[in-house]
């Protein structure tokens, strides 16, 4: 109900006044993991630090430890002098401290469930959360239902007409469309889409959200943004760690439903997406709904689509193990460590323009960009000799790390003769702005307390992402092993191939 | 690195940029903005510089130091390039003007600007009576005093409210905008029900408490009392309503009490705010800010309270706070 309207004291002029929250509390559940060690208690940190919490944040945790109130705190204190982004002020600090509580438990015992709901009414009272309540599942899907179900029954998941409840959850959002749309049925039967928070943390970037500002709020861009000018575009999110320690979550996921089916075709969404009637969540909804429908897989897929595992070797001074040798893969698993596919979209705008997606453990170096690459210039008044070093205009979004965006284009030698080579134009977003963006979870988690949807995927976008991905996965199940490739190469021969038969070649990133 | 030019002019000073720029690699591009800082030649000059360096880690910029020396000397212009690790993430020339010249800040200053990006002035104190005819503050995108530094904060506000253009802002409103975040909030809950009234307390010489009074007058349209506390510098703000009064109290500068009726009592960190925090608030609006100039205008329905009887009350408002 509340809403800006009723306001007095806010002016939509005022930019300098930040939402804060109003009064919440979050609850998530395990917090042992990496992730809530790692990016979400120093997220919420940050926020405090910033000033975007509700006086009186309540930060819950659930987990199987035996833990009171005071050695969570601890933990939480650990992560957030370790981790977090801004400086440690211990004032912000004590006033975090005195909203953390912790509830022990399994999460298939219903008493568990009953701690937590007395909690949670006991931090409405002592902490004046009003009786809104996030709930962060940091839990393997398959415990999902199971959280769920506990969370209907025990009444948390009630909402009123001025107490929020929400849940948030992590990818992977099923692992093709029919899990998906069983997942998405569990979820809505407790929650209702709108307090259902999908977390892709690529959105929450800085550089992603830019994207849409460097189309549509510069005429310099769009004008290109489309088949007559655009070749091909290529998605590209590589990291060069392996997967030790993760085989119980990787082994029979592998890179494309890890990676391609949300943060990939995310990124191809709001880069090839039209323009919104506005920045309200429905309407950018409408667009990336609309081009996600528009994207169809490109076959034949022996031909244009890639897989690979690495094998062990020596990468970056280091010698490392192939994913066979790493612990709890079987020596004869077919997972998946390096996939790339071709799509591409139906509609005027981008019709004969293939985009490239790939993504794979253990490549050349941690990088995630897209990168447009243009039609080379119809007609050249030059020589061959004189351009034979120009290679095709490019605007590349530099996602992470080194957050900005590179131009490629072709300039004159300097000498008395006329030779035309590639250089390239760099912004930098730690150049013109802040030293250090807020993190995609600060930002997230915000928005998940604030209510606002934006940013995150909608069941109808995940449902069309596997309807994208799965014609493509399926062939694979049944055709062939992935390929080999060298740790600390950019994949195997076919990922090379599949680009190479229409003239192209990956970028090197 | 620290590059000496005495007794120089302002070209050689962009000679010797360019130069530097070329022999040490990508210094200078992709600055922002220029800020220009107008000072004396005594220490303030340091303390200034050091604030904008610290902000220039949110926002990489030229700082164009403008430090006038005796006027009863020789006209002369001593110049100091700083770069790298001595300007934090900008590049910093300071110009130390004397004699007549020290009257001439701003033709030394146009031909250090950078070029096509705003241009924003900063007075750390003694501000000009009206900085948007100032002739370095004609050229700035946006105009910086700080009513807390001058002599007398309170008639300081006062020329503000006669001299304000678009552009003008004041570091005693940035000091503000966590206690005004903090109120606004209050508000987005229900009862929406209408303010009937409000109190202001604080320093009597904190002219951030009158702007807080002046800014709840001009937004909500009614008259704003505006006591006084001994400080440090706001005290505390009450809205009153109907069902129950929202009342924010800092008594030691350091941490708030929200009180909200129906609501539990809560601690709020409300920390005074460094100089190169609001500095760096500041830099990141560069357009003109209706909201400060209402607030000007809503100073004159602010109505100062008899002093004294809250002077020794340094207890929160209402009672049952720990």
């Amino acid at each position: 109900m509340s809403s800006p309207e009723h306001n007095p004291l806010r002016d939509p002029r005022d930019k300098r006044l930040p939402r804060i929250a109003g009064p919440a509390g979050l609850t998530i559940f395990g917090v042992t993991g990496d992730l809530s060690r790692k990016k979400l208690m120093p997220a919420i940190y940050d926020l405090a630090n910033r000033g975007l919490l509700p006086p009186g944040f309540a930060l819950t945790g659930v987990a199987r430890r035996d833990w009171e109130n005071q050695d969570f705190g601890e933990v939480v204190y650990e992560a957030v002098k370790e981790n977090a982004r801004t400086p440690f002020h211990q004032a912000v600090w004590d006033r975090l401290a005195e909203g953390i509580r912790f509830v022990p438990g399994s999460f298939d015992d219903p008493n568990t469930f009953d701690r937590l709901t007395r909690t949670v009414k006991q931090l409405d009272a002592e902490r004046g959360t009003g009786g809104n309540h996030a709930f962060y599942l940091s839990v393997p899907p398959s415990m999902f239902p199971t959280v769920l179900t506990h969370l209907s029954n025990s009444g948390l998941a009630e909402q009123t007409e001025d107490q929020w409840r929400r849940v948030v959850i992590e990818k992977p959002f099923g692992h093709d469309l029919e899990s998906a749309q069983e997942l998405n049925r569990i979820v809505n039967e407790v929650f209702p889409e709108d307090s259902v928070f999908r977390i892709d943390h690529y959105l929450g970037k800085e550089t992603v959200q830019n994207i849409l500002a460097l189309r549509f709020a510069n005429q310099l861009f769009e004008p290109l943004w489309n088949a007559h000018y655009v070749d091909h575009v290529q998605i590209t999110m590589s990291e060069d760690i392996g997967l030790g320690g993760r085989a119980g979550y990787y082994d029979g996921i592998g890179a494309a439903r890890d990676v391609i089916q949300n943060h990939l075709l995310q990124l191809l969404a709001l880069t090839a997406m039209e323009e919104p009637l506005s920045f309200a969540p429905g309407d950018l909804r409408a667009e990336k709904s609309k081009v996600l429908s528009a994207t169809k897989p490109v076959g034949p897929f022996a031909d244009t689509t890639a897989r690979g595992q690495y094998t062990g070797g020596w990468q970056g001074g280091q010698q490392v193990p192939g994913l066979h040798e790493e612990g709890g893969f079987a020596s004869d698993s077919k997972t998946e460590t390096f996939a790339a596919i071709t799509l591409e979209i139906e509609n005027r705008r981008w019709a004969g323009v293939p985009f490239y997606l790939r993504t794979g453990k253990r490549l050349g170096r941690r990088v995630t960009e897209i990168a447009v690459v243009f039609k080379r210039a119809p007609h050249q008044p030059f020589d061959d000799t004189m351009t034979e070093e120009l290679g095709q205009n490019a605007l590349v979004i530099r996602v992470q790390p080194d957050e900005g965006i590179t131009m490629r284009f072709g300039a004159k030698v300097p000498g008395t003769s006329m030779e035309v080579r590639d250089v390239t134009m760099d912004f930098g977003y730690g150049h013109a702005f802040t030293e250090s963006s807020p993190e995609a979870y600060e930002r997230l988690l915000l928005d998940v307390l604030l209510g606002e949807p934006s940013l995150f995927p909608v069941n109808e976008e995940v449902e069309k992402s596997w309807q994208i991905l799965d014609p493509i996965l399926d062939y694979w199940a049944e055709h062939g092993y992935p390929e080999k490739y060298k740790a600390g190469s950019w994949g195997p021969p076919s990922a090379e191939s599949m680009l190479a038969r229409t003239g192209r070649v990956w970028r090197r990133p | 690195m620290i590059v000496d030019l005495p007794s120089t002019t302002t070209s050689q000073v962009n000679k010797k940029m360019v130069e530097l720029r070329e022999s040490g690699g990508a210094v200078a591009l992709g600055r922002v903005l220029t800020l220009v800082i107008v000072t004396g030649d005594g220490t303030e000059t340091e303390e200034a510089i050091q604030a904008a360096n610290e902000a220039s880690r949110e926002h990489p910029a030229r700082v164009i130091v403008v430090a006038k020396g005796a006027r009863q000397a020789a006209a002369r212009l001593d110049a100091q390039i700083r770069i790298g690790g001595d300007a934090g993430a900008s590049e910093v020339v300071v110009l130390r003007l004397y004699g007549p010249l020290a009257e001439e800040g701003a033709g030394s200053v146009v031909p250090l600007l950078l070029p096509d990006a705003p241009v924003v002035v900063w007075w750390p104190n003694d501000a000009p009576e009206f900085p948007g005819q100032d002739p370095i503050g004609e050229l700035a995108h946006r105009r910086i005093t700080d009513a807390a530094a001058e002599p007398d904060p309170i008639e300081a506000l006062r020329t503000r409210v006669r001299s304000y253009v678009d552009g003008d802002t004041d570091l005693a409103w940035t000091r503000l905008t966590s206690w005004r975040a903090l109120l606004a909030a209050s508000l987005d809950l229900p009862p929406f029900e209408p303010i009937e009234g409000a109190v202001v307390s604080g320093e009597s010489d904190s002219p951030s408490t009158d702007l807080l009074a002046g800014w709840l007058a001009a937004s909500l349209g009614i008259p704003v009392r505006r006591e006084v506390h001994r400080g440090p510098g706001i005290v505390s703000a009450v809205l009153e309503r109907s069902s129950g009064n929202v009342e924010v109290v800092r008594p030691d500068g350091k941490v708030g009490y929200l009180t909200q009726p129906g609501q539990q009592d809560r601690r709020v960190t409300l920390n005074r705010r460094a100089v190169r925090d609001c500095l760096a608030e500041e830099l990141r609006r560069l357009g003109p800010d209706e909201i400060y100039e209402n607030t000007l205008r809503g100073l004159s329905d602010v109505v100062r309270g008899e002093s004294s009887e809250n002077e020794e009350q340094a207890e929160p408002v209402s009672a049952g706070q720990q």
